[in-house]
C-alpha cells in the first residue's frame, strides 16, 4: 500500500461515482452531457495555449540540444545527419521520428550491478514497446470516436474501422486498439507498482492519470461489449454537441454518462499535468534545435546592454599619452 | 528562469502551432457545417406493422440485436436449435434472412439507416445474401 496511488484510486473511484450519482439519483443529465463537456473542452483547447504561450516566454539563450553522434564540424569528420542535425531538414526528421517512433526512449538501457558489484549496462526495450503500444492505439481509438461526431462519416475513418476490426472476432466486432489500449495503460502501471526504484519516484499526479485512462477505457469496452447503450441516441447527443444544437435523449445509460465525465476530467485536467507533455515535445529545446553551436554564434537575449569600451577606442583616447610613457601602440599615427 | 519583458521568442512558429492544434481540434466542429442530421428512423414493413411487436421489447432491440442474433446463430450452427420462444410465448424461426429480414424485409430502409448513421457494417451480408432470400 501506497499513500499516492491510493489516493489517486480513491478519487477516480470518486469521479465514477460523482458521475452516477449526478445522472442516476439526481437525473442531471444536461449538466454531464452538456455542459461539463462544453466546460472541459473549452479548458483544454485554452489552456493548451496558454501553456504553450507560457513556455515560448523562457529564452532558450543556447543551443541544449541533446546528441547521440558528432555534431557536424570539419568537412572530412563525419556527422550524425539525424541524430546530431546542423540544418531544419534533420530537426524535422529527428523530432518526427521521436513523436512517431519515440527513438530516444528506444535507447533506453537500465544500470545495474551484477555478480557483486560489477557494473553492467542492459538494453530495456519493454518500456519502449508498450509506450508505443499504448500511444498509437490511443490515438487509434480516439479518432474512431470521430464517427460520433461526424455526420457523414468520413471514408478513411470506415477503412480505419475495418482495419481496427480485421479479425472479426464475436459481435459486435471486437476492435483491438481498445484492447491494447488497456492492456498498455496497465502495464504502464504495473511497472510503477513493481519496480522499486519507480515506485520511490512515482507521486499520485503519475497515478491519476494513468486509473482515469484505466477508467475510461474499462467503460468504453463495458458499454460497447456488454452493457450495450443506444448508439443512435449517443450519436445524437455527440451531433447537437458538435453542430451547438445541444439535446438530450433520455433513452442513453449511466455507464455512457460515467465514460463521459471520466473524458471530461482527463480534458480539462490535460493543460494543468504532466500530460502536457503532448505539447511539450515540440517545444523540448534538447530535441527542436539544430546542433549548430560551431557554426552560429548565439547570443543570449537576456544579455543587460553593458557599454564596452573596446582596446581600439582605448588606444585612440590614449595614444598620445601611451606613446609618451613608452608603452608599444598598435598603430603610430 | 525569471520573465522580465514578456517577450514570445518563435512567435511565428508558436502562432503557427497554436492554429494546427486549434484546426485539428475543433475538426468536428467545421467539419459538419453546424448543420445537424435528424437521427435516423428506421421504416417498419406492413408486415412488421400488423406484427406489432419485435422479438424482444423495443427498448433491448435497439441496444442489443447484434447480440440476439449472435446467440441465435450460435443455437442453429451449433446446437442445431432453430425455434426460439420469448417471454410472451411468441415463436421466432432463428435466422436472420427468414426471421428478422422477413418482418424487416426493407433492409435498405430499416437495418441500414442506423448503420449508416452509426457507421457500422455488419459483414453478415457477405453470406446472407437479403435479396433474393436464401432458400430454406
Ligand atoms: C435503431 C437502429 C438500428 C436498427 C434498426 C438496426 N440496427 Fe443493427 N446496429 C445498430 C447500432 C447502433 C449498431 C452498433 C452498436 C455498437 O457499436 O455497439 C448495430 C450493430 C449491428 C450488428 C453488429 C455489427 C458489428 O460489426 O459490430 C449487427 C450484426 C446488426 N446491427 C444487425 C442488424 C440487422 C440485421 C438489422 C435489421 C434487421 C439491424 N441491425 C437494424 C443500430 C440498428
Ligand atoms: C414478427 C416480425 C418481426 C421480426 C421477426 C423481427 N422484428 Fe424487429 N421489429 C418488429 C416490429 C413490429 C418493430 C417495432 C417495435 C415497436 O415499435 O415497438 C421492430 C423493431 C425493431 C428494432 C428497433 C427499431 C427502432 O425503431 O428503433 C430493431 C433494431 C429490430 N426490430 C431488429 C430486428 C432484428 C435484428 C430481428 C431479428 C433478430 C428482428 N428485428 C425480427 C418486427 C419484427
Ligand atoms: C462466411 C459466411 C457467413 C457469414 C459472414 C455469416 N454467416 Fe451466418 N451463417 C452462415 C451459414 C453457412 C449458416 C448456416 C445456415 C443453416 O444451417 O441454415 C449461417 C447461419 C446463421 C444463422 C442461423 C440460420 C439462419 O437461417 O440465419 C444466423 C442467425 C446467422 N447465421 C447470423 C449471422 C450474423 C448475425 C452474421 C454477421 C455477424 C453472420 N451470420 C455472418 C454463413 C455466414
Ligand atoms: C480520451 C478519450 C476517450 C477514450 C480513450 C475512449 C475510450 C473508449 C474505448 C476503449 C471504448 C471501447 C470501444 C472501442 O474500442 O472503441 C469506448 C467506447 C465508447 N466511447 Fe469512448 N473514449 C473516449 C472519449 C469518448 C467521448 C468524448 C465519447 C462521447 C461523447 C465517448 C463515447 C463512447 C461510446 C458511446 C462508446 C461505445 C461505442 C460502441 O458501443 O460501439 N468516448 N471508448
Amino acid at each position: 500500500m501506497n499513500v499516492h496511488y491510493m489516493f489517486s484510486l480513491i478519487v477516480v473511484i470518486g469521479l465514477v461515482l460523482l458521475a452516477y450519482v449526478g445522472v442516476e439519483v439526481l437525473g442531471l443529465k444536461a449538466i454531464f452531457g452538456v455542459v461539463l463537456p462544453y466546460a472541459a473542452f473549452l479548458t483544454f483547447l485554452i489552456g493548451v495555449a496558454y501553456k504553450v504561450i507560457d513556455w515560448a516566454k523562457s529564452p532558450v539563450p543556447f543551443r541544449i540540444t541533446t546528441t547521440g553522434g558528432q555534431q557536424k564540424s570539419l568537412p572530412w569528420i563525419k556527422s550524425a545527419k539525424i541524430d546530431n542535425p546542423d540544418c531544419s531538414v534533420g530537426v524535422v526528421v529527428r523530432m518526427l521520428t521521436e513523436i512517431l517512433f519515440f527513438r530516444s526512449l528506444f535507447r533506453n538501457t537500465k544500470a545495474e550491478l551484477k555478480e557483486g558489484n560489477k557494473f553492467s549496462y542492459e538494453w530495456e526495450k519493454w518500456l519502449w514497446i508498450f509506450a508505443i503500444l499504448f500511444h498509437w492505439s490511443f490515438a487509434v481509438v480516439l479518432v474512431r470516436h470521430f464517427r460520433l461526431f461526424t455526420e457523414p462519416v468520413p471514408y478513411l475513418l470506415q477503412l480505419l474501422e475495418n482495419l481496427d476490426g480485421f479479425f472479426q472476432i464475436g459481435i459486435p466486432v471486437v476492435f483491438l486498439s481498445g484492447l491494447l489500449l488497456l492492456a498498455g495503460v496497465t502495464y504502464l502501471f504495473l511497472r510503477r507498482i513493481f519496480i522499486p526504484q519507480i515506485k520511490y519516484i512515482s507521486l499520485a499526479a503519475d497515478y491519476f492519470p494513468l486509473f482515469l485512462i484505466f477508467g475510461i477505457a474499462f467503460t468504453g469496452i463495458l458499454m460497447r461489449y456488454f452493457t450495450k447503450t443506444d448508439i443512435v441516441a449517443v450519436k445524437q447527443l455527440t451531433m447537437g454537441l458538435v453542430t451547438l444544437h445541444p439535446t438530450v435523449p433520455a433513452t442513453i445509460g449511466f455507464i455512457f454518462y460515467v465514460h463521459l465525465f471520466l473524458v471530461c476530467v482527463l480534458l480539462a485536467y490535460f493543460p494543468f499535468s504532466k500530460l502536457m507533455h503532448l505539447g511539450g515535445i515540440f517545444l523540448s529545446p534538447t530535441r527542436n534545435l539544430p546542433g549548430n553551436t560551431r557554426a552560429v554564434r548565439h547570443i543570449n537575449p537576456w544579455n543587460y546592454p553593458v557599454k564596452v569600451h573596446t582596446y581600439d577606442e582605448y588606444e585612440e583616447e590614449f595614444r598620445e599619452k601611451m606613446i609618451e610613457a613608452g608603452l608599444p601602440v598598435e598603430k603610430e599615427e | 528562469m525569471p520573465n522580465n519583458n514578456n517577450k514570445i521568442y518563435d512567435k511565428n512558429k508558436i502562432v503557427i502551432g497554436i492554429v494546427i492544434f486549434l484546426i485539428i481540434s475543433l475538426f468536428p466542429i467545421w467539419y459538419n457545417h453546424f448543420k445537424n442530421v435528424p437521427a435516423p428512423d428506421p421504416l417498419l414493413t406492413e408486415k412488421a406493422k400488423i406484427a406489432k411487436e419485435c422479438v424482444l421489447p423495443k427498448v433491448l432491440m435497439k441496444t442489443e440485436h447484434m447480440q440476439l442474433l449472435n446467440s441465435w446463430r450460435d443455437s442453429v450452427v451449433r446446437d442445431g436449435k432453430r425455434l426460439y420462444t420469448n417471454s410472451q410465448g411468441k415463436v421466432f424461426d432463428m435466422s436472420l434472412s427468414n426471421g428478422c429480414l422477413d418482418c424487416h424485409s426493407n433492409k435498405k430502409d430499416f437495418c441500414d439507416r442506423c448503420h449508416n448513421y452509426a457507421s457500422v457494417r455488419p459483414y453478415c451480408f457477405d453470406c446472407h445474401i437479403d435479396n433474393p432470400k436464401e432458400k430454406k
